[in-house]
């Protein structure tokens, strides 16, 4: 059962300028995101992700439509029922919105203190919590005296002190460079994987959807025009904004500009195999060309792995005879993608 | 300084209401700035509480009476002073005064603190399933702590001056005592021994404020 199901949400706001009109953040987004996956959302800014995440923990009320929670449909609910709900929805952000007044501990305490748990318990819960992050001697630190990484850290074990059930994670990682961003991501992998926490990762970068998301959803201007299996969308993009982040990450089919550059370095025709985990492997490709006597040097490309799946786009310089190359292509083409550059 | 030496007790006592005047206003004026601020801060537009009417209202009240000098401020308010107080002079008619002036000044302070807190922290509280009220109390007002003390202790310095004022128009105090026993009996001396206690005061109060604030700022 879906852990979390938007239908048909749109919501808007009055535009700022003296227009008159509305600015659809979010328009018609039908969603769903199963107990225990790791879903990412992915756009450039001002797509309308931010706002899409708000939702689930009502942040944000909705225009209209219905957003599910545990099978509740919270846009009916009290403000009462609201922060109960919240218990069940953790948040971590991209600047981290620690209160720099309170410690580390106290920031943790926090959602406890809400929750009305009593002292001793929230103590327990929160040295366990601490232990969990990897940060059981900063309890009394206050978070101006940490580095970012270990800001993000408090902000997680913050927003797990209620034992929630959903993480919501905006932006989590953006302002972290690439090796704290990478401890980060390792923590979230490990809240899905040993806490059973369904995550929800908003976020511009390709690689973070990599690393840790099952499923993901493009964004742009407000709809989702693209989701499904990351491996699918990573390694079969259909719209172009898709394909323009996962060409951030994965080196596809060369451009035109990449073609000419490839063209001034290497003769030959330039032509890209396309791989996909379960179909023809690349020696079977490579032993066709030699069989045809066909002489081939590797341009571009890369082969990409996603949760042990591999796929991957190589491009090749072929040179030797004209129909010879054809009749080899056309013989692989069959069993695999060619794309050859015009 | 034969006339300081008469005069030290008058100065004292002097003293002694001064003290008395500022403490009792920056009480008064203190929470009700500290309530009226914190309405502003809420109301405003993307605040917790956003209400556009009320704020314009508000709005409309602070700006309309914080620019009124205070030497016009005392004699406009008698009319709201009189049936409260009973009479619209002595210290009490001007405690009220001065902490009717200070309400719309500290209101501004506290809503320019408050303006500071991050956006991003509300979130934080509200994500945790706070309600308004405590996120205010618990997130808001803490966060902004340090510049709100520093606020304090600069409206302290306004209100040993709206005291002194308030002095020469029928309180007491040491603006009252500097007019009547140097000024008009033209002892120099004696005005600047007034002078010279208001420093003290004021380096006091702004030492304390400031050494409060960097605990609280942990810088």
């Amino acid at each position: 059962m879906s852990i979390v199901s938007l239908t048909d949400v749109t919501k808007s706001y009055p535009a700022t300028d003296r227009s008159g009109g509305v600015v659809h953040a979010i328009d018609n987004v039908s969603l769903d995101i199963e107990q225990g996956e790791v879903f990412g959302i992915i756009g450039y800014s001002g797509a309308g992700k931010s706002t899409l995440v708000r939702l689930v923990n009502a942040l944000e009320p909705v225009t209209s439509g219905t957003v599910e929670v545990d099978g509740t449909d919270i846009t009916r609910l009290s403000e009462r029922r609201l922060r109960e709900m919240r218990l069940e929805v953790g948040m971590i952000f991209q600047q981290f919105n620690l209160f720099s007044s309170k410690t580390v501990a106290k920031n943790i305490a926090y959602p406890l203190v809400v929750a009305g748990v009593p002292r001793a318990e929230r103590v327990r819960r929160v040295a366990e919590l601490l232990d969990f992050v990897g940060l059981a001697d900063k309890g009394r630190s206050y978070p101006d005296q940490l580095s970012g990484g270990q800001k993000q850290r408090v902000g997680i074990a913050r927003a797990l002190a209620s034992n929630p059930r959903i993480l919501l994670a905006d932006e989590a990682t953006s302002a972290l460079d690439p090796e704290t961003t990478h401890e980060v991501l390792g923590l979230l992998d490990r809240v899905n994987r040993e806490l059973g926490i369904t995550i929800i990762v908003i976020t511009h970068e390709m690689d973070v959807i990599q690393s840790i998301a099952t499923r993901v959803a493009v964004m742009e201007k407000g709809r989702i025009i693209e989701q499904g299996n990351v491996f699918d969308v990573f390694s079969d993009p259909q719209h172009p904004a898709s394909r323009r982040f996962v060409s951030t990450v994965v080196k596809g089919i060369p451009d035109a500009a990449e073609v000419t550059a490839l063209r001034s370095r290497h003769t030959g025709r330039i032509v890209t195999f396309s791989f996909r985990d379960g179909d023809r492997s690349q020696a079977d490709v490579f032993v066709e060309l030699a069989r045809a006597q066909v002489g081939f040097e590797l341009v571009y490309g890369g082969i990409n792995d996603i949760r042990g799946q591999a796929f991957g786009h190589l491009t090749l310089a072929l040179r030797g005879d004209d129909s010879a190359i054809d009749e080899v292509l056309r013989t692989i083409g069959q069993t695999i993608a060619v794309t050859e550059a015009a | 300084m034969e006339q300081i030496i008469d005069l030290l007790p008058t100065l004292l006592e002097a003293t002694g209401e001064t003290l008395y005047l500022v403490s009792i206003s920056l009480v008064f004026g203190g929470v009700g700035g500290l309530i009226l601020g914190l309405a502003l801060y809420v109301t405003r537009r993307g605040g917790i509480y956003a209400n556009r009417s009320v704020f314009t209202v508000l709005n409309v009240i602070v700006n309309f009476f914080r620019p009124i000098p205070f030497i016009i401020f005392i004699p406009a308010m008698q009319p709201l002073i009189r049936p409260v107080i009973g009479t619209g002079i002595g210290n009490n008619a001007m405690i009220m005064a001065i902490s009717l002036a200070a309400i719309f000044g500290i209101s501004r302070i506290v809503e320019q603190n408050l303006v500071t807190v991050p956006h991003g922290v509300l979130e934080a509280s509200r994500a945790s399933g706070a309600s308004r009220l405590r996120t205010i109390w618990s997130v808001v007002l803490p966060e902004a702590l340090g510049p709100l003390i520093l606020g304090y202790t600069f409206i302290f310095v306004a209100i040993v001056e709206m005291s002194a004022l308030a002095g020469y128009l029928g309180g007491g105090g040491l603006g009252s005592f500097a007019i009547q026993w140097g000024f008009r009996q033209f002892e120099p001396v004696v005005t600047w021994s007034a002078v010279v206690v208001i420093v003290i005061i004021v380096q006091i109060v702004q030492y304390l404020g400031n050494t409060l604030a960097r605990k609280v700022l942990r810088r």
